[in-house]
């Protein structure tokens, strides 16, 4: 076993010595390396974070969201239908929500304008988004105007500014008090947008649903536990968009390495030679061979991740951000929480060390079997 | 110590250009003497120094070496023996440039898993007994060609191989460099060691030193001359 | 078909796997056919470069495999939310009938892997390769079964259908969305036990007294590997069936994924590397022992044979070591 260990050791410091020698070589393949890693742990870690904020958000939302359909159409839940609803076992609680959007041609932005349930809200007063607060520079105490779709104008008093955590959802709110809600959107009186129900044992929520439309036929609950499985296969989805467009990288970057690995300069080749010619076997060279290879991967993997976890958690993903988000005008400015996943890592190490080795596998052995003789026949 | 019998060697088997370096070589190497194999370029001697020193194998024929036959042994085990058995000095000295001289000498060593420090060690004494020990950190880029092949020796040596082969020593330097490196020779031929050359160098061919001339033509031995007369 | 990175770094895992033994196969049936250590043309010395190259390429291949099980559980774990009633990954994988199977080919896939590199090992250190021809067949044998693991996974993976809302009808339970099992059936805890500590003590001592015996018996060695394999589905069972249970404190959850997740703190590696080690090591303890006959190997195989039967035996004694001490630290009771 000792032996073993030095002759690892032995090798191993001659493949770094050898690296160091050939800093141009070693380093271009280096910087395409770290980059590739870089960028596609860039956008997992992004949507990684992405997905984990959806997550984090719906955790505090009601179990199901129950909507009145029309002609397939959302539509307005009528006044009468929370009681129809009546006592379902299993439901703690019960609300009628009212929400709904405005555009503020100003900004030509839009926000969404909602009644607090959870807050009491004094009338003509509201809670803004941080998107607001920037973008219209408002801050507690100060007043702003909205003209209503009836065209009257509004004028408000910002009572407070949410908190910038999870502002992925809270970015564009504007929260107040119900008697303000029905009056700026003319909402008829006892209507309600959706309803919302919490059910406390998961195991509950799909029978509730089903009685749900037993009770009212013309409606479509939609339970929580759908919403984050769509979101997570969205964001898988985009993730792998990416991915098919970043292959064609990880193809390049594969002939990068298959090149590079065949390329051996005369000066390698020779020394390859000279070791085989006083006594080093095949298998040595490619044990030193792979250390190399080793070497190199675990320096680019790590300069690369670290790389990306600081651009996504610190510079907020800022060279590709367009690319995964933009859905919104108003760009939510969110502080991800930084997170890293096995299942991630162990992903990445296939898309980036695999072809690596791969791609070295042929040119190593071509080079490890070099003939001894061949140093007496130049 | 070191025989060969029947010993071909093909090149290119197969195709047009085919073509037989060895054709039917039968020697016998004496232990702790040195021995010359002669003749011109194209005769086979550096193809006749690699199957010796195990280096290639020969398409036919035996080899043994110490009565065991190795000549149908794979690279794997091949190399194995032929590190603790040969050290080899090249024509081109053949040594790692960015490397110091020291670091050069203790490579054989790698593969056999000896720990560093005792390789260090075995390699200063070599140094030293060539008076090279002032070079042992200077990179070999930057040695005197007499200091290189000092340092090539020293490697050769490193694993205290009982038989040393070399290819055209005497190539790359000029007359009194030559009768130096012959000097050392016969240092490690009388301590016991079996020398192998190869040269066309009437020097090294022609020196005192030498036990044994083989010459080869078009792959085939024509001569063997025993040159000095006092064998005991 | 879920488009997800996770499952493309699978599928190419499988795919190059595949690509390198069906590559490689060709090659191998030149080396059955004109294989002649004894002789030293330029074929044969080619064919003998070439070894190193299979060597390497089986060697990728090994690695692969255990890579792409850990990457298969934990996605079909991840995957789990996106299945009506699946709670972690065994509800992932029985979102279809490849689910399973795929992972078992994987695993057969590692173990044949593992046994290979071990004949290897030995073939390697005796002067006339003697097992050369074998090695070569058995590799012409692995490019079906990588075949059959990537058709599986591929399988898998394209009928999966993730349940998400769709805009045009109701939600999902309008329609008869069936729930997937999310549990894996298992044995009753007190017959487990028996059965997990009876087999595995089994194996241990077996090892251990080819080991102690140099390896020199074949039949011990057969008893080793078979005792091995029992072991392996007996540990296997029995993680199912207690161990799982202690872990998670809960007296229905029969995951055996579950225990490699952060929220138990990785307690899995800590039963699945030394297990999977053991297996495979015992298994090729059983394997090489076949060999001791052949006149090149007398020495060499049954040295062989017994070190890797001291590593099983060694790993299943961690295994269960580790094991007990989860159930005792355990605050589950499940037995009186």
């Amino acid at each position: 076993m000792k032996p073993w260990i030095e002759r690892q050791r032995h090798l191993i410091d001659f493949t770094a010595q050898s690296l160091a020698r050939r800093k141009g070589k070693s380093l271009g393949l280096l910087v395409v390396y770290t980059l590739l890693v870089f960028v596609l742990a860039s956008v997992a870690l992004y949507t990684h974070a992405l997905r984990n904020e959806a997550t984090r958000v719906l955790a505090g939302t009601p179990e199901i969201v129950l909507q009145r359909l029309i002609a397939g159409r959302h539509d307005l839940v009528p006044p009468g239908y929370i009681e129809k609803i009546g006592r379902i076992r299993g439901v703690q609680k019960i609300e009628g929500r009212l929400w709904g959007y405005y555009y503020d041609s100003v900004l030509k932005a839009n926000y969404t304008f909602m009644v607090a349930t959870d807050r009491e809200i004094a009338p003509g007063e509201i809670v803004v988004g941080p998107a607001l607060e920037r973008t219209r520079e408002l801050s507690a105490g100060n007043g702003v105007s909205f003209r209503a779709y009836t065209g009257e104008l509004h004028t408000f008093i910002v009572a407070e500014v949410l908190a910038h955590e999870s502002e992925l959802v809270s970015a564009d709110l504007v929260l107040m008090n119900a008697a303000d809600f029905r009056r700026f959107f003319a909402y008829p009186a006892g209507h309600h947008t959706d309803i919302a129900l919490w059910v406390a044992n998961p195991l509950e929520v799909r029978n509730v649903g089903v009685k749900l439309l037993d009770a009212l036929p013309d409606s479509r609950p939609i339970l929580r536990e759908e919403v984050l499985r769509t979101y997570a296969s969205i964001f898988d989805w985009r993730e792998g968009m990416m991915l098919a467009l970043l292959s064609a990288a990880i193809l390049a970057f594969g002939i990068f390495a298959w090149e590079k690995a065949a390329g051996l300069s005369a000066e390698e080749k020779r020394e390859i030679g000279i070791l085989k010619a006083i006594g080093w076997e095949t298998g040595d060279v490619i044990a030193m061979k792979f250390w190399e290879g080793f070497l190199v991967s675990l320096l680019a993997f790590l300069v690369g991740y670290v790389a990306a976890y600081v651009h996504v958690f610190h510079f907020e993903f800022a060279l590709f951000a367009p690319v995964l988000k933009g859905w919104a005008v108003l760009y939510p400015s969110f502080a991800l929480t930084p997170q890293i996943d096995g299942l991630q890592v162990a992903t990445l190490f296939v898309f980036t060390v695999l072809p690596y080795t791969a791609a070295t596998l042929v040119p190593i052995w071509r080079a490890a079997t070099t003939d001894p003789d061949t140093v007496m026949r130049s | 110590m070191l025989e060969l019998a029947n010993i071909r060697k093909v090149f290119n088997q197969g195709q047009h250009n085919e073509y037989w370096a060895l054709k039917g070589i039968d020697l016998d190497i004496p232990p702790a003497r040195v021995s010359v194999l002669k003749g011109p370029s194209g005769s086979g001697k550096t193809t006749l120094l690699t199957i010796l020193g195990c280096l290639a194998r020969p398409t036919e024929g035996r080899v043994r070496l110490n009565g065991e036959d190795i000549s149908g042994l794979p690279e794997r085990f091949l190399t194995e023996i032929r590190r603790r058995t040969f050290g080899f000095i090249f024509q081109q000295f053949n040594l790692i440039r960015g490397l110091s001289a020291i670091e050069n000498i203790i490579l054989p060593g790698y593969p056999g898993g000896t720990p560093r420090a005792q390789l260090l060690a075995r390699a200063e004494t070599l140094l030293a007994d060539l008076q090279l020990a002032h070079r042992r950190d200077a990179k070999v880029e930057w040695l005197s060609g007499g200091e290189q092949q000092r340092v090539a020796i020293c490697r050769a040596l490193l694993n205290d191989p009982q038989i040393l082969v070399a290819d055209e020593p005497t190539a790359n330097l000029d007359s009194k460099l030559s009768t130096e490196f012959l000097a050392i020779l016969r240092r490690l031929a009388e301590a016991g060691r079996t020398v192998i050359l190869t040269s066309h160098d009437p020097l090294v061919v022609e020196s005192e030193v030498v036990d044994r001339v083989y010459s080869l033509r078009d792959g085939q031995l024509v001569e063997v001359v025993d040159t000095r007369r006092a064998w005991p | 078909m879920i488009f997800q990175p996770a499952i493309i770094a699978l599928l190419l895992a499988a795919g190059l796997s595949l690509a390198m033994l069906a590559v490689a196969s060709p090659f191998a049936l030149q080396l059955i056919r004109h294989w002649d250590l004894g002789s030293g043309s330029e074929r044969q010395l080619r064919l003998e470069r070439l070894t190193y190259l299979f060597s390497m390429m089986v060697a990728l291949v090994c690695g692969l495999q255990v890579l792409s099980t850990l990457l298969f559980v934990f996605n079909a774990d991840k995957m789990s939310v996106m299945f009506v009633g699946a709670m972690c990954a065994v509800g992932a994988l029985n979102a279809n009938v490849y689910g399973f199977p795929a992972l078992y080919a994987q695993l057969v896939a590692f173990f044949f892997a593992a046994t290979w590199l071990a004949i290897n090992r030995l073939d390697n250190q005796a002067r006339d390769y003697p097992l050369t021809r074998l090695k070569y067949r058995l590799l012409l044998a692995y490019a079906p079964l990588a075949a059959a693991v990537l058709y599986l996974q591929f399988n898998y993976f394209i009928r999966l259908e993730a349940d998400v809302i769709t805009s045009c009808c109701g939600s999902l339970f309008s329609e008869e969305a069936d729930t997937v099992a999310s549990e894996v059936s298992a044995l009753a805890p007190a017959r487990a036990m028996s059965v997990f500590y009876a087999m595995l003590g089994g194996a241990i001592l077996l090892a251990v007294w080819h080991w102690k015996g140099a390896g020199r018996g074949l039949w011990s060695g057969l008893a080793v590997g078979t005792a091995s394999v029992a072991a392996f589905f007996a540990a296997l069972a029995g993680v199912v069936a207690f161990v799982s249970l202690y872990i998670y404190e809960h007296p229905n959850h029969h995951c055996p994924f579950c225990i490699l997740k952060p929220e138990y703190g990785y307690q899995g590696y800590l039963l699945y590397l030394p297990l999977f080690a053991a297996a495979a090591a015992g298994l090729a303890a059983g394997v090489l022992s076949l060999f001791g006959g052949r006149p090149n190997l007398a020495t060499l195989a049954p040295q062989a044979s017994a070190r890797l039967a001291g590593i099983a035996a060694a790993g299943f004694a961690l295994f269960v070591l580790g094991a007990s001490v989860m159930v005792l630290r355990s605050n589950l009771i499940l037995i009186e």
